[in-house]
């Protein structure tokens, strides 16, 4: 019994040690002055490091569980937490000095960042709907109040409301679909809803019901129309910084769980939310590609383009295969990578007494900063889905992954939605190439972000060139975790 | 040398220094950036002989150095085809263009582009041998649209002059239309053999040998569509009528590039391509004859126009066509040997008349018309006996060069009994008359005479204008320019004398040419010939004093000297008199304004009505602005429902679990 738990503990010492180390950043930052706040950053940058190892260091190779089934570990689960840390950790490279420019560089903000990181952990592990559910609001409590973290910005706390409220009401759908799957098949164990299902077809219209709940809670937390309202809100109210990390690292834990709860446990309802999935994706990137056009900010233009991006996600995983999985994998990967990076530019352009959060800010970019016009013209290219980069290749494997479970008619019109996501991307190129600046001054950055930023630029273009290393990854992930 | 690597070496060290140069630019000095690539090319030119050591040994070398791409049953690969045919043309290539390369720092000297042209032609040396290496169809179509690439570049070199940009963008388009044909060809084999390997084609053609194909609802056998269509690409690059046209346009490119790549090396590609393909033209008369035609139009007609050329360059550049259009016709012959020595020797010759041209021009202030000039060999000794030993080896004098290859090939076109044999027979024989009128009329112009740049009256003092003051003298050339002029003079002389016996009559071709003996004995016959009766290479230079070649030779040169230096006023008085004859040479039979009126104009004509009905009205109008206009009202319709009231969106997403539900659950 003794040697179960300890075995047990071992597979969960990542979280153990985020979990105890953010406490240690909270209880440190009552003890130092605020001009030494580059303790905490380093603290917290350390447990990102210490993470990395402890999961590195017995990187899962097959599926193992913990406490009576409740936690798994597996390839995708350590592929995905990996991922998750590096985010992190680019987050809080790029808001740093955007944070301290606004007075929001405390302790609160990365200990509540590190406690979201530990919620996205216990959602990418979690193997019983429970857990699901636990990890989904701690993730969720942190974000609304990192949201309201400038607590004196109308915008930004009417913004945190209205997550919250919405969030709230999206917890409750997911919680009522939960309860009827549960009714159906008795069991909260992903796994044993997945046999009980296989074995002995029940009511199929309770679980029909409890699906459709539990997929409106799923997109919510992705941001699939029409669980998409929140998003261009948030993204505007909240300081760049956060909506970057809302529009980045979540989005691997949300994906997680729909592949935990659709292609495991309800696989045998592919059926049906293959359906559902498909009617999200094809109207998450119609409406975001189309609504993009006509934003003025750039920060709500962000909001819809990840919204078409999350269409793209759910197109791989509506396939039902693993090399959809596989894509959507690799798509939400390369998205993440994509989105650090745009919302980074737009922080370094910005400074204590300027806000740049209007396309028209990008004027001229080029005769300011032509290299940072240059990082930002590879994201747009990247999100614009252009080879060589590792959006076009994102996008083709997914849309593959369709065109091979037969939606052909789907992707040529997915296609034709990129065209026109085209125009909204390539409106920044032209601004920034081809407009005169409004504003004169080269942009200021320091030494580590021009370095990691520019890396994590080139990474599209290069990780683009040479994709199979990346895909491999990611396919093993997949296929060692669903068979 | 034995792994194939070490044959990489020779194309990648022009390749490496091209891109140096052509990368760093401006960071390095000039006299870096020229002596890097003469190096890397002279490595090449080093380690080309040694290959050529190697092979005439017995060595073949058919390798691949790695696979490219592989889709379904298709393997694309580089490869390395080394034999003597390749060897030949690998050391042809690389002197010719090592002599280039010295010369350019000479003739290139203060120009602003000089690290540009630097870098080109080592590009160009690395395609060329690309080409010429090639073990396969894909790599081989490579190298072919390198080349014209790096052509195309050098002749719009000066890319500030109109001119060079017009005759740039025609050697573009009219090696487009080659290459169309070339690009089909390759595609017939790969659809027929299943391979793009030379070794594998070569083994499978037999089986396409009886098929026939519907072409125009007339059955045509396969292997002839496919031949003609590969002369079609020949045509275009090695310039046969009536893909011609862009040739002597090219002129308008620095004169370095006119000896090495429009003259020496990438033109002849064509001839080397049916050469190598030899396995597949030996199946097909009909593309045999088709040819010979097309090379023998070319050979006479287009030596004609080199007649009336007052362009020094111009002249010699029609007379590239008009010896490209013998060696065609030799490849008609089934010759293929011939036409490769010719081709080697025409390589040197011809670049050593090219730089001596180019010598002459810079004597002359960039004045490029030889009405100006006259009495040069005074001045310029050394551009002048080269230049007269070229003019002798063009014309076939016995001992030179030249006589060796033409007069093997006007032999071999005389006892070919293939169709078309006979007229070729006549255009080859008519056509020394007129290489040897038009080299000596040139020859006499420029270095004999009066000098007549005295009596020019405007003396232009400005910048603006080329040419030399009546008072001032030409000088000869600094040692750059001359010694490439001496070292090409060499081979010029020798080189036929020393390798007919081997390359003809020997086994020097025997692995890489296949020759179908008892269809087309013509060489077989030649070699009787050349063993019985002359009993060597000087038995056949003294036979020859008796020929009718000789015969011609000598009184298109008689006729040159009366011509030009006797009675200098014939000539105006001739043109007097044939007027209609003049002026068609003068328009060039038309083909340039045919082209321009039917093609340029046609397809303007037709694009406009494109552009207007279908790209504005229908496309843009209806398709990309309608779309637009849509998209945009969309996106404005959308954008209202984003209230930004929680109770709005909150309805929304019960709307949508609510129309789930009634979707999809089924009671």
């Amino acid at each position: 019994m003794n040697e179960l738990i300890q075995f047990d503990l071992s597979l969960i010492m990542p979280e153990i040690f985020v979990l105890s180390m953010a406490m240690v950043v909270l209880m440190t930052d009552l003890f130092i002055k605020p001009s030494s706040r580059w303790i905490i950053y380093s603290l917290s940058q350390l447990t990102l490091l210490g993470s990395t190892y402890l999961t590195g260091k017995d990187f899962a190779e097959e599926t193992q569980f913990a406490f009576s089934n409740m936690f798994v570990r597996d390839g995708l689960a350590d592929f995905l937490k990996m991922i998750s840390y590096l985010g992190i950790s680019l987050t809080f490279l790029y808001s740093r000095s955007y944070m301290k420019d606004r007075g929001l560089y405390r302790g609160e903000y990365f200990a509540l960042v590190l406690f979201a990181l530990l919620g996205m952990m216990i959602m990418i592990s979690s193997h019983n709907m429970l857990l699901v559910y636990m990890g989904l609001e701690l993730l969720s409590l942190c974000l609304y109040s990192i949201t309201a973290l400038d607590r004196d910005n109308q915008k930004a706390t009417e913004s945190a409301i209205k997550y919250f409220v919405l969030g709230a009401l999206a917890s409750g759908l997911l919680l009522y679909g939960m309860s009827m799957i549960y009714g159906a098949t008795s069991s909260l164990d992903i796994g044993i809803i997945s046999t009980t299902l296989f074995n002995h077809p029940t009511d199929h219209s309770i679980l029909v019901l409890g699906l459709v709940f539990v997929l409106a809670g799923l997109a919510f937390k992705l941001g699939a129309v029409p669980f998409q309202m929140w998003v261009p809100d948030v993204y505007e109210g909240a300081p760049s910084s956060i909506a970057m990390l809302i529009s980045s690292v979540p989005k691997l834990a949300a994906f997680a769980i729909t592949i935990r709860l659709l292609a495991d446990g309800l696989q045998s309802m592919i059926i049906d939310w293959k359906e559902m999935l498909l009617i999200m994706a094809v109207l998450s990137i119609s409406i975001g590609n189309i609504t993009a056009i006509a934003q003025k900010n750039i920060k709500r233009m962000y909001a819809y383009s990840t919204i078409s991006h999350i269409g793209f996600i759910l197109f791989g995983v509506m396939s039902g295969s693993l090399n959809g999985y596989a894509s959507s994998l690799f798509y939400v990967a390369s998205y993440m990578l994509m989105t650090l990076v745009s919302f980074a530019i737009l922080m370094i352009m910005s400074n204590k007494n300027f806000e740049c959060e209007l396309i028209e800010d990008f004027k001229g970019l080029n005769k300011r900063s032509p290299w940072y016009a240059f990082l930002m013209l590879i994201v747009m290219l990247s999100m614009a889905g252009i080879p060589p980069t590792i959006g076009f290749y994102a996008k083709f494997m997914v849309l593959q992954a369709a065109l091979e479970a037969g939606f052909v008619g789907f992707v040529i019109y997915a296609v034709m939605m990129v065209l026109v996501g085209m125009f909204y991307y390539l409106r920044i190129v032209k601004l920034m190439y081809f407009d005169e600046p409004k504003v004169k001054g080269k942009i200021e950055a320091s030494l580590d972000v021009q370095w990691v930023l520019s890396l994590n630029a080139l990474s599209l273009l290069i990780i683009g060139l040479v994709p199979y290393t990346f895909m491999e990854a990611t396919t093993q992930a997949i296929s060692l975790s669903l068979n | 040398m034995n792994s194939i690597y070490s044959y990489l070496a020779i194309p990648l060290l022009p390749l490496i220094a091209s891109f140096c140069v052509g990368i760093l630019g401006k960071k390095l000095s000039e006299f870096f950036a020229s002596s890097f690539t003469i190096l890397s090319v002279f490595g090449a030119f080093i380690l080309s002989c040694f290959t050529l050591n190697q092979t005439l040994d017995g060595l073949v070398v058919n390798q691949a150095v790695y696979q490219w791409l592989a889709t379904g049953r298709y393997q694309f690969e580089v490869g390395f085809l080394i034999d003597n045919l390749t060897a030949m043309m690998m050391v042809v290539v690389t002197f010719i263009s090592l002599m280039v390369h010295i010369y350019t720092m000479g003739y290139m000297k203060g120009d602003p582009g000089y690290r540009r042209f630097f870098s080109y032609i080592s590009l160009f040396t690395f395609s060329m041998l690309m080409l010429v290496m090639s073990n396969n169809f894909m790599q081989l179509f490579f190298g072919w649209e390198a080349v014209g690439l790096v052509s195309y570049l050098l002749i719009g070199f000066w890319y500030q002059k109109s001119t060079a940009i017009y005759a740039n963008l025609k050697a573009f388009l009219v090696n487009r239309v080659g290459d169309f044909g070339f690009i089909l060809g390759i595609a017939m084999i790969l659809y027929w053999t299943g391979s793009l390997d030379y070794a594998t084609v070569f083994k499978n053609v037999g089986i396409i040998t009886a098929h026939t194909m519907q072409l125009f609802g007339q059955p045509v056998e396969v292997i002839t569509v496919i031949c003609v269509l590969l002369f079609i690409g020949a045509m275009g690059k090695s310039a046969q009528v009536p893909l011609h046209v862009w040739l002597p346009d090219s002129m308008e490119g620095p004169t370095p590039i006119s000896a090495l790549i429009h003259a020496a090396t990438m033109v002849t590609a064509g001839i080397f391509m049916v050469s190598r393909m030899s396995p597949l033209f030996e199946l097909s008369d009909t593309a045999l004859s088709f040819v010979m035609i097309i090379g023998a139009i070319t050979a006479l007609f287009m030596g004609l126009l080199g007649i009336i050329q007052n362009d020094i360059k111009r002249v010699i550049a029609y007379s590239t066509l008009s010896q490209l259009g013998y060696m065609t016709v030799a490849l008609g012959a089934s010759a293929y040997s011939v036409a490769m020595f010719h081709l080697m020797t025409h390589a040197f010759f011809k670049a050593l008349l090219f730089l001596g041209a180019g010598s002459v021009i810079i004597g002359m202030h960039h004045d490029q018309d030889i009405r100006n000039m006259g009495n040069l060999r005074k001045y310029m000794p050394v551009t002048w006996i080269t230049f007269l030993i070229g003019s002798l080896a063009l014309i076939g004098t016995p001992l030179f060069s030249g006589f060796y290859s033409k007069d093997s090939l006007i032999e071999v076109v005389k006892l070919s009994h293939i169709t078309g044999s006979n007229f070729a027979y006549f255009s080859v024989l008519v056509g020394v008359f007129v290489t040897a009128f038009y080299s000596f009329r040139l020859y006499f112009l420029v270095f004999h005479g009066k000098e007549k740049w005295r009596l020019q009256t405007v003396a232009h003092n400005d910048d603006y204008h080329h040419g030399l003051n009546p008072k001032d003298n030409p000088h000869e050339s600094a040692l750059s320019i001359t010694l490439p002029l001496t070292l090409l003079a060499i081979p010029s002389v020798v080189i036929g004398y020393i390798s007919i016996e081997p390359i003809l009559f020997g086994s020097f071709f025997a692995k890489s040419i296949f020759l179908n003996v008892e269809a087309h004995p013509a060489m077989e016959h030649l070699s009787h010939h050349f063993h019985q009766i002359y009993h060597g290479p000087f038995g056949m230079a003294v036979h020859s004093i008796l020929s009718i070649p000789f015969f011609f030779a000598t009184s298109g040169v008689a006729l040159a000297y009366y011509c030009y230096q006797v009675n200098i006023n014939l000539p105006k008085q001739i043109i007097k008199n044939t007027q209609t004859i003049y002026s068609i040479l003068e328009n060039k039979y038309g083909f340039d304004s045919f082209n321009e009126k039917f093609f340029a104009h046609g397809s303007r004509f037709l694009g406009e009505r494109f552009w207007r009905l279908g790209d504005e009205k229908i496309i843009d109008g209806w398709f990309v602005n309608g779309t637009a206009r849509f998209v945009g009202k969309c996106s404005e319709k959308i954008r209202i429902i984003q209230s930004g009231y929680i109770y709005h969106y909150a309805f929304a997403m019960v709307i949508g679990v609510f129309l789930f539900l009634t979707f999809f659950i089924k009671i």
